[in-house]
């Protein structure tokens, strides 16, 4: 398969140029609203409980109570065995739920396994699958394994919107990144993403970058519009408003919401929750105001 | 909900509804500016002889910011006059690496003031604050720190020769990048040893005053620099003046020929900094999102009032649909507008005058039958503006690709081998510069040695540098500004 | 009865052929007792034209040539030009030069071709450099040839001015058309033939005769002529050359050296028929110490 190059000193140099970008006052407060709806609230770790898992459904839901207008979180990312629970506690409030799949956060299973993994999560009521590609297959050069494996698990993920992580700090060159994206969006991705927030480094502007302009060439030849996740590693208002400035002026405005957007980030929410009521009260705010689930 | 958009046209991108940017202006409240400047001669702020002034305009919204003297010949002759004196009895006596510790100074000066300046900047010229904070002032401070360490190492540049200093320089400058120009003029000349007489664009005096405060500030002795403001007939009487040793100028073409045939007559030795209709190369086997930001950053920096701009584009047949496609998407989010908005990619147009000349450019391309695009993008009622520009379907012989036009005008022409590329981008008097993409890195290097031009940029487009020399081939000048061959005409070698 | 000596007809040297003038001028070389030495071609605009075009058409491969073969050439120049030195003794003689300066004076030539022959594949070195940029680019300058050069060769020597100009323009990569001598132009054809034998490519050095008041207007001002080496002391003739080099703002350059001394041989002479030019390419910063993805 023929994927485009990549210059990094370039992709660099443009994304220098997005954050020179000054975004204050009305358009701010828009941007950071916009930002928050976008936040996959994510637990992945071995030590999750269902209590841990029901306190953030119920942040997802209330994201600031003394704040009105603050939208919800997109979703809330769960391991599959939490998935029940989330779909509970999520209700009818429109935060989807979504479960990563597939070995997460290594891969490094059989694809029986990982079919399984997948239909358990949708079985149990995921909106959304995030799995992981084989980095070792793709580095490899065996591009149609990994093909043969996305689609695989779109196969499996039924009504799920299937996100596709490529694990990018994994997978050394920018170049590489592009060539998997563009497996994944091919193989049926509904969603790309960086990262599964357990290596470093996880999600970079210029991986995003990247990864927008795959988008964007796959939407130039096919009409077909495919979502973007960074994830890990954005936990400020700031970072957070250069992404939106990313997208905005590579993909457009039609990219810019939830259904095509989202953020993996836990603590994005509170900086931003914070900015927000800076620009309202003209005070600037401590973490101790904000709840941290 | 569905997960997938399948529309029937051609999918298109929407850059302007929905989240955008809130004017972001840069303050303008911490700056200091006369309301009349005089010359700046043997460390003084003087009035001119002829007691004339001229208003000097902001471009974007067309009013008066200051005034400015006019020089004549008078003017000159005590600038030049002023410049030998503190030539013979200072600057040649004095050892390099005292005269580098000026120039040290200066640098730091200008760091120091580098806002001021990139405001002042902005509004004289019409740039966008972008470019002139991130750009203009900071190269201007590094050509001073860059050239002040050369000061005292001058024997090491050229192999078994003695140094020594030309003499006076008389320095004329354009108004595209103002103080830079200023700084790629002074400091190689004061490293070497020598005096100057400089005369700053008529459009954009400003910095150039600012400048003349920072040698005083810096302590400069009187005489070492000074900056006479006014016309062409001022440039004339520098370039003519008997009592200069050296020119050295940047602008177009035209005036150059002018100057080297005005001191035709005489031992004065010359630099010329001229005109440029660059080569932009885009082959298929590029980084093409990379190539197309090439593509914005070669004709719309600066407004694209750049001598080495990337003003001809020439992209392989068989990525051409691509290319132009992801170039106009990207042409889209360019902001046009207020240069002092700190979101404004292309500031306004220098002057009146310069628009004119563009919005005639493309009159003739429309007229020779070149189908021109333009973004959709809102400009300022008030001001000079020009919406970024490409032509398609032109060809060699039409003006638009064959005359420089020195505004965010782009003439675009495929290409099927890299024998016609290269025949085509050298087929024009000029030579200053050209841009190569490709991911192959022998095609770059038979490109770079083909092109006939003093700057090569492959994989890349309009970087500057003070170690880097900056020059052209053919009808573009002679001569290299910046870098270890940028001492060489500043000095004579024995 | 003694033998009836052949006497030579001295020709042009245009585009490795000798043809006449196309003009079918002449005038008449005489010795100091007005005796005739021979007839010499009396060169018209046209000769220069069509030398101007040979030279243009043999630049891209000459200065495409490494630089050890260029080298070479030159070397073997000074080869053919030893083994003919007697041939030019006796021309520098009839031109009015003692029997040892004539000796000296040929000598001296054949010097300075290995000079120059040295020079070759050195003076790039000694007037590249690689520049340390302030940002993530390789950049370096090299020389290039600037490409034709017309040359006024002095007046006051047949060989050694001659050779002493013409061998750092060629060192360079450049092509010249160069006017003899007026008062002693006999070298200048001789030397044409050393050159017709030396593996120099047709085109790279043409050698015109002729009255330097006649040409050097059209020298000076023909567009397709990079650059002019004069070699005099005319006031009125370097002012009309100035003039009118800025019709393509050409190179001026003016000598007024001692051929004869070894000062008038530096590597600077071939840094005036040279341009600079700078290249960048972007440096990628990925690995040890660099970005990462």
């Amino acid at each position: 398969m023929k994927s485009s190059l990549i210059d990094q000193v370039g992709v660099e140099e443009r994304v220098a140029r997005f954050n020179t970008r000054s975004i204050k006052k009305q358009s701010k407060v828009e941007g950071l609203k916009i930002a928050i709806s976008m936040i996959d609230l994510t637990t992945l770790e071995g030590k999750d409980t269902e209590g841990k898992v029901r306190q953030l459904c119920y942040k997802a839901q209330h994201l600031h109570v003394d704040m009105p207008g603050v939208p919800t979180a997109a979703a809330v990312c769960v391991y599959p065995t939490f998935v029940k629970l989330a779909k509970k506690e999520l209700g009818n409030s429109g935060v989807k739920v979504a479960s990563v799949a597939t070995a997460f956060p290594s891969g490094q299973s059989t694809l029986a396994v990982k079919i399984a993994d997948t239909k358990f999560a949708v079985e149990s009521g995921a909106d959304e699958v995030d799995m992981v590609i084989s980095r070792g297959e793709f580095l490899s050069g065996n591009y149609n394994f990994v093909f043969d494996e996305i689609s695989e698990i779109k196969a499996a993920c039924g009504p799920a919107r299937l996100k596709v992580i490529l694990e990018t700090g994994e997978l050394a060159t920018l170049d590489n990144v592009r060539r998997a994206s563009e497996i994944a969006m091919r193989a049926g991705a509904d969603f790309i993403k960086t990262s599964t927030g357990k290596i470093q480094p996880a999600a970079t502007q210029p991986v995003t970058l990247v990864m927008l302009e795959a988008i964007r060439d796959y939407y130039y030849e096919t009409g077909i519009m495919i979502g973007m996740k960074p994830a890990g590693g954005i936990s400020t208002a700031k970072v957070a408003l250069q992404y939106l400035v990313m997208v905005r002026e590579t993909l457009g405005n039609a990219w810019l919401n939830n259904h095509w957007f989202r953020f993996g980030a836990s603590s994005l929410a509170n900086d931003i929750l914070m900015q927000l009521a800076k620009e309202s009260s003209g005070v600037y705010q401590g973490g101790d105001y904000f709840s941290k689930d | 909900m569905t997960t997938k958009t399948k529309s029937s046209a051609k999918p298109k991108l929407d850059f302007t509804s929905g989240w955008g940017y809130a004017p972001a202006p840069e303050s303008s409240e911490h700056i200091k500016l006369e309301k009349r400047y005089g010359h700046f001669i043997n460390g003084q702020f003087v009035k001119p002889s002829g007691g004339k002034y001229f208003p000097t305009i902001n471009p974007s919204t067309e009013k008066q910011i200051s005034e400015v003297a006019l020089g004549d010949a008078r003017d000159i002759d005590k600038a030049v006059k002023a410049a030998r004196s503190a030539y013979e009895k200072v600057w040649k006596k004095m050892p390099g690496s005292e005269r580098g510790k000026y120039l040290y100074r200066v640098a730091r000066i200008i760091q120091e003031r580098a806002r001021e300046l990139s405001v002042i900047e902005s509004m004289d010229g019409g740039k966008s604050i972008r470019e002139s904070r991130d750009i203009d002032i900071p190269l201007a401070a590094a050509h001073f720190f860059y050239y002040a360490g050369w000061a005292d190492k001058l024997e090491y540049a050229f192999p078994n020769r003695k140094v020594e200093p030309v003499g006076v320089a008389g320095q004329i400058i354009p108004w595209n990048f103002p103080l830079l120009m200023a700084a790629w003029k002074i400091a190689p000349a004061l490293a070497c040893g020598n005096t100057v007489v400089l005369k700053p664009a008529e459009t954009t005096p400003l910095t150039a005053m600012k400048l003349a405060e920072i040698f005083r500030d810096a302590g400069l002795p009187p005489g070492v620099v000074n900056i006479v403001n006014g016309d062409g007939r001022a440039g004339a009487a520098l370039v003519n003046h008997p009592g200069i040793d050296k020119v050295a100028f940047t602008g177009s073409t035209d005036v150059g020929k002018i100057i080297q045939k005005a001191i035709a007559g005489t031992k004065k030795k010359a630099t010329l900094e001229l005109g440029g209709k660059a080569a932009n190369i885009i082959f298929e086997d590029a980084a093409i999102d990379q190539a197309v930001e090439g593509i914005i950053n070669g004709i719309f920096f600066n407004q694209g009032h750049v001598c080495c701009a990337g003003s001809r584009l020439f992209v392989q047949e068989s990525v051409a649909d691509l290319v132009i496609r992801k170039l106009k998407d990207r042409m889209q989010t360019l902001i046009v507008g207020d240069p002092m908005d700190k979101n404004t990619d292309i500031g306004a147009i220098n002057s009146k005058e310069q628009l004119e000349k563009i919005n005639d450019y493309l009159k003739i391309g429309v007229e020779e039958g070149a189908e021109m695009w333009q973004s959709g993008c809102a400009i300022p009622k008030n001001g000079y503006y020009c919406r970024p520009t490409i032509f398609l379907h032109v060809s060699q012989s039409h003006r638009i690709v064959q005359e420089e036009i020195f505004g965010p005008v782009l003439a675009i022409q495929t290409f099927r081998t890299v024998d016609e590329v290269i025949e085509k981008a050298n087929n024009t008097p000029f030579g200053l510069s050209a841009g190569v993409w490709t991911d192959k890195g022998s095609k770059i290097f038979n490109l770079t040695n083909k092109l006939r031009a003093g700057v090569i940029w492959a994989n890349t487009y309009n970087k500057f540098d003070p170690t880097s020399p900056f020059g052209g081939y053919k009808e573009s000048g002679f001569g290299r500004e910046g870098g270890l061959h940028g001492l060489m005409p500043y000095v004579n070698l024995k | 009865m003694a033998r009836i000596e052949i006497l030579k007809t001295y020709k042009l040297y245009i585009g490795g052929q000798f043809p006449r003038t196309e003009s079918g001028r002449y005038y008449t070389l005489l010795d100091k007792k007005n005796k005739v030495i021979a007839d010499i071609c009396l060169g018209s605009r046209k000769d220069f034209r069509n030398a101007v075009v040979a030279a243009r058409a043999a630049f891209g491969a000459w200065s495409g040539r490494t630089a050890y073969n260029r080298a070479q050439i030159l070397y073997r120049i000074a080869e053919m030009l030893e083994t003919r030195k007697a041939q030019f003794i006796v021309e520098l003689i009839q031109q009015g030069s003692t029997k040892i300066n004539a000796e000296k004076e040929v000598a001296l030539a054949v010097d300075r071709l290995v000079y120059y022959a040295g020079w070759c594949d050195k003076f790039q070195q000694i007037f590249s450099s690689v520049n340390p940029v302030a940002s993530s680019h390789f950049n370096f300058s090299v020389p290039e040839p600037t490409g034709v050069v017309a040359v006024v060769a002095p007046q006051d020597s047949s060989l050694i001015g001659l050779v002493s100009i013409i061998a750092p323009i060629i060192a360079g990569g450049n092509v010249c058309i160069a006017l003899a001598s007026e008062k002693m132009p006999l070298c200048s054809i001789t030397f044409a033939e050393v050159l017709a034998t030396s593996d120099l490519a047709a085109g790279v050095v043409n050698i015109l005769t002729g009255k330097t008041s006649e040409l050097i207007s059209h020298m000076s001002s023909h567009m397709d002529v990079n650059a002019v080496v004069y070699a005099g002391k005319d006031q009125k003739e370097i002012l009309l050359i100035k003039e009118n080099a800025t019709l393509n703002v050409k190179r001026v350059f003016v000598y007024q050296n001692d051929w004869n001394k070894t000062e008038s041989q530096n590597p600077y002479f071939i840094f005036d028929a040279q341009e600079i030019k700078t290249t960048w390419h972007p440096i990628e910063s990925i690995g040890v110490g660099g970005a990462k993805y």
